[in-house]
């Protein structure tokens, strides 16, 4: 269904507190996601704000995003246990004529990895990104499990999710293999599980050139689980932009997130559980790439990113390889 | 096999000529762009470096593994032997072949990549 965003967005106007939408623009276009920005007049200041939606409906039975309503749910209660949010404006409701979204107040600041761990004017905080993140995720992770209506996923659960679609797609791939029955043999001992974030990583925070850390965005991934899995994902390689020697996220050290981790009262993590989701994510990653291409390749989608996606398998597989060799 | 021009080149030629439009293509576009001359690079590094590499894998693989075949037929069979727990990490050699082949293949995809060290 096609839908007439600005002019839904100026209709609302009046329930967001002003007369009239200006400057509505789509910043990003994902296969299923919207992000929209607009200006709010009539209510005093002009107000920047952003609209994320839905623009296919969710398919419960495949999808493992949490739905807006309960992303909603979740930047609100973020907000309260005191992680930097985009503060959330309004959950849509079927009479806005939007579908399933919601619109936040919009946070200045810098969103592309390359220039988190590479543009000078990042320089002088970035050394206290790693700890500020550990920070933050001792705080999401204070969210009671009953803000949101999510799913439950511990490593052997993710393994077995992963697996399964590895095996559906039809791959033989030696070193995703290995991986998979290492880890298998491998899980850690259980931790009581927590709310994740679910795809916490560099490129989808924003960052102010004083602040550090100015919202942790995209809550779509939300599940219960391991607390090391939030960790470990940040530490994925596929995101360190380059920055392979500053493990977290291409800006900092694995020692720096875990004293944060525990400041702001998280519990104690070896780093050898994080090395373990930090692997797994980039198996999970390698996976997803697998996909990406398997929809190209199956006709679903025909844009030229798809196809080059699956070549970015690889480098989950050497990531991989490496950390097998490290002992993990 | 034609020789003037080589494939190699005709495929330079197309990714020079995508690179000189950039500038007129919207913001979108311009990423896709940017995306297909990758993909031609990686064509390009295949063609040149690629029978090499598979040829490596494959004697790599034969010796490793004990039986003869062509590179698709022994990632199988190399699966097959993982997942039964005939072979896994502690299996000498075994990291070694698949590092060697990982990185042939790396060189190809991303040779800018700077994988991850632990520790």
């Amino acid at each position: 269904m096609e839908v007439d965003i600005p002019a839904a967005l100026n209709a609302l106007a009046p329930k967001l507190g002003g007369t009239a939408v200006e400057k509505a623009q789509r910043l990003t276009g994902g296969a299923s996601m919207e992000t929209w920005a607009f200006t709010l007049v009539g209510g005093g200041e002009p107000r920047p704000l952003i609209l994320r939606r839905r623009s296919v409906p969710m398919d419960p039975e495949t999808s493992r995003s949490a739905t807006m309503a309960a992303e909603a749910a979740l930047i609100r209660a973020a907000e309260h246990a005191g992680a930097p949010v985009a503060p959330l404006v309004r959950l849509c409701q079927p009479e806005d004529d939007l579908g399933e979204g919601h619109i936040t107040g919009f946070v200045a600041g810098e969103t592309l990895g390359r220039k988190i761990v590479a543009d000078p004017k990042f320089d002088t905080v970035r050394p206290h990104l790693a700890r500020q993140c550990g920070q933050i995720l001792a705080r999401i992770h204070t969210i009671p499990a009953g803000a949101a209506p999510l799913a439950t996923a511990d490593a052997q659960g993710e393994l077995d999710r992963y697996e399964a679609i590895y095996r559906s797609s039809g791959a033989e791939r030696p070193i995703l293999e290995m991986a998979i029955q290492h880890m298998r043999r491998n899980l850690p001992p259980p931790l009581p599980n927590v709310v994740l974030h679910g795809d916490f990583r560099n490129g989808n925070m924003m960052f102010d050139p004083d602040r550090g850390v100015a919202a942790v965005l995209d809550w779509e991934l939300a599940h219960v689980g391991d607390p090391a899995e939030d960790l470990g994902w940040l530490c994925v390689n596929s995101w360190r932009f380059g920055r392979a020697d500053r493990p977290v996220g291409g800006f900092g050290e694995y020692q720096d997130l875990l004293e944060g981790y525990i400041e702001a009262g998280g519990v104690e993590i070896p780093l050898s559980r994080v090395l373990f989701w930090q692997a797994l994510g980039s198996l999970k990653w390698g996976i997803m790439c697998l996909m990406m291409y398997s929809s190209y390749a199956t006709g679903a989608t025909n844009s030229v990113e798809r196809p080059m996606i699956g070549r970015r398998v690889s480098e989950t597989e050497i990531d991989l390889v490496n950390l097998l060799e490290a002992g993990l | 096999m034609i020789e003037h021009p080589r494939a190699d080149e005709l495929i330079e030629a197309v990714a020079g000529w995508v690179e000189s439009i950039r500038p007129q293509l919207n913001p979108r576009d311009a990423f896709l762009s940017r995306v297909a001359v990758n993909a031609l690079n990686a064509v390009k590094r295949e063609l040149v470096q690629g029978p090499a590499a598979e040829a490596a894998a494959v004697a790599r693989l034969s010796a490793l593994l004990g039986v003869e075949g062509d590179l698709k037929t022994l990632n199988a069979e190399l699966c097959e032997r993982l997942r039964q727990g005939e072979m896994d990490v502690s299996t000498p050699g075994l990291l070694a072949a698949l590092k060697a082949g990982i990185e042939d293949q790396i060189a190809i995809d991303q040779p800018s990549y700077v994988s991850v060290k632990v520790r």
